[in-house]
């Protein structure tokens, strides 16, 4: 019987009947409707074409990746074999030793770490002290702090080098790693990410703690931390992705400091050095990219809540 | 009572001021400071003191043909990199925009482009684009000059990069928003019989076109600061290098390869100056035909 309405005939039908309902029964048939119609082929073919266009754009965006991993493990004469060879028949797993050791990605990649760890640490502890403030505090000028505050987003990092360069040398930092840190142990993000979640905690909750003897930071410890937990992760990941990937300011830092390369600057170096062959390279962009990836790849729920996160206004 | 009051401001300015002084001596004090360096011209002689130059020194900076060059560029990499990467980003989410089986996994590789670094990224395309053994060569695209050092293809090849990186967080963004719309909505317009080009043009985009308006401006903010491609595979010796000076490159180079504050400060005044232009131009333009109701 279903399978003979077609939309016109449906509406034909049905049309006067639903004219007088609720928006809402209205909607829920509407939805039956539209499942009825899951058994037709249109749906189906619908289904196909969305995987192909998925499938598609995934292969894209996979391709260079995959040939990148491809070409770190081939042999010379299999790379420069015309066409080229797709698959690593005797996989040469050398030329990651080559770009850990002799292209000192190792040092890099400890160094990268280290930054990464006191940017993430550093950030999260100031943007929640700050956001908690913002959130439960009243005090004079919280306007036009937070003003200034969320005033920052708008200027680009780029924008500031000029000076920053000048303020790490006149503190005398420039030759450490905390020149590579200390500049983005603040978020405006994060802030004003971790206020929202902690408005959400309820004013009862924290009145109850309060009257049990609680200290405001002794509550944000023991209950509103936890309670905000997805945020909280969400800009941590956010946060380390970000601090790996550092391209600029690592670059004016460490192009002639090798003791403090961060990774992605020592495959500049790597791509750059005479002794590197291709494969090297490759393999040093696999290095590089990998811890990024396996976190892409865990934390993939997170991420994507901080990317939508900005977008929410 | 003020007691009180009295302790919970000192609590929370305490709570504020490691992210406060933060901000301000790496965000605001650079951001002012660069006005002061704009006015002062540095001498050519190591040692000399500087001299005020007022205004003159920002009319000639951004008169000058290595300016105009680098804005250009930046202009035209920008136009190639938001559009196709809006537009592909927009097609696969609303593909992916269903019920289907292994959805998640689709998700996983697309959120690999955006997290994927720059410099990850330029080597990858730029070991496939090298002349001599790189895959892309071998496929029989190989022109001369190379396509790195070419005025033509360079910085297409660059914005290809860009589009990669960028397809990844389009994605991402216009799913969720897809996520929020009234599902109501969408089936009405699939009942109600329309073609799927027409629902995408007459329903999806007027109800996403917040969500299109966020990530025009944020794609074409992150174009107008693109760097890392052009240091990493192009670099001042270079034959295009005049074709793909970005302005970002063009403050790093004042500060680092020939530094001069002077020049470097009014560049970068005048690269936030566009970026606030355009950013309110958008807004201006698309505030009239963006969709708020949803």
């Amino acid at each position: 019987m279903e399978h003979d309405l077609s939309p016109a005939r449906w509406r034909s039908i049905e049309a006067p009947a639903v004219e007088n309902k609720p928006m809402l029964v209205r909607a829920g048939l509407r939805r039956k409707a539209a499942k009825d119609r899951g058994t037709t082929s249109r749906r189906t073919l619908r289904r196909v074409g969305s995987y192909a266009v998925l499938t598609v754009g995934a292969l894209i965006v996979l391709f260079p990746l995959y040939l990148t991993v491809v070409s770190s493990l081939l042999t010379q004469s299999e790379y420069v074999s015309r066409p080229p060879a797709f698959f690593p028949l005797h996989p040469q797993w050398s030329a990651y030793s080559n770009a850990f050791f002799q292209g000192h990605m190792w040092r890099y990649f400890v160094n990268s770490a280290e930054q990464t760890v006191l940017i993430v640490v550093g950030s999260t502890v100031t943007s929640i002290l700050a956001a908690w403030a913002f959130a439960v505090y009243s005090f004079p000028f919280k306007r036009t702090l937070w003003a200034i505050v969320i005033s920052t987003l708008l200027i680009p990092f780029e924008v500031t080098i000029v000076v920053n360069v000048q303020t790490v040398d006149s503190l005398g930092i420039s030759n450490s790693i905390w020149a590579l840190a200390i500049p983005f142990m603040m978020s405006a993000f994060g802030i004003f990410l971790l206020r929202q979640a902690f408005r959400g905690i309820s004013k009862e909750l924290r009145e109850a703690a309060t009257l049990d003897g609680d200290t405001s930071m002794g509550f944000l410890w023991r209950v509103a931390l936890p309670l905000v937990r997805p945020q909280l992760a969400a800009y941590l990941v956010i946060s380390a992705l970000s601090a790996w990937n550092q391209y600029l300011w690592p670059l004016i830092l460490t192009t002639d400091n090798a003791a403090h390369r961060t990774i992605q600057i020592g495959l500049k170096t790597l791509n750059a050095g005479t002794f590197s062959s291709y494969n090297i390279v490759l393999a040093g962009a696999v290095i590089a990219a990998l811890p990024v990836l396996l976190l892409m790849v865990v934390f993939n729920k997170q991420l994507i809540r901080s990317l939508n996160a900005g977008a929410v206004k | 009572m003020r007691h009180h009051k009295l302790r919970e401001a000192a609590a929370a300015y305490a709570l504020i001021l490691p992210a406060l002084l933060l901000f301000g001596v790496f965000m605001l004090y650079p951001f002012v400071r660069n006005f002061d360096l704009a006015l002062y011209r540095v001498s050519p002689y190591p040692g000399l003191p500087v001299h005020w130059a007022g205004l003159a020194q920002f009319t000639s900076v951004i008169t000058s043909s290595a300016f105009v060059h680098s804005l250009i560029s930046t202009l035209l990499y920008t136009l190639m990199v938001v559009p196709v990467g809006v537009g592909l980003g927009l097609l696969l989410a609303v593909a992916a925009h269903q019920k289907l089986r292994g959805i998640g996994v689709y998700r996983v590789i697309f959120s690999t482009t955006a997290v994927s670094s720059v410099a990850v990224s330029a080597l990858i395309f730029g070991t496939f684009l090298n002349p001599v053994n790189g895959v892309l060569p071998s496929l029989g695209f190989s022109p001369n000059p190379p396509i790195l050092q070419s005025p033509t293809y360079a910085l297409p090849a660059m914005a290809i990069i860009g589009i990669w990186q960028f397809i990844g967080l389009s994605f991402i963004l216009f799913s969720a928003a897809l996520q929020s719309l009234p599902e109501e909505v969408l089936e009405a317009s699939l009942v109600d019989g329309a073609t799927p080009v027409r629902r995408f043009w007459g329903v999806t985009v007027p109800l996403l076109s917040p969500m299109i308006f966020y990530v025009v401006a944020i794609g074409t903010i992150s174009a107008l600061y693109t760097f890392g491609q052009m240091d990493l595979l192009i670099g001042p010796g270079a034959s295009s290098y005049t074709h793909t000076e970005t302005l970002s490159y063009f403050i790093y180079q004042a500060v680092t390869i020939n530094p001069n504050q002077g020049v470097a400060a009014c560049a970068a005044i005048a690269l936030f100056v566009l970026t606030a232009l355009i950013t309110f131009a958008q807004f201006r333009f698309l505030e009239k035909r963006v969709h708020y109701g949803a």
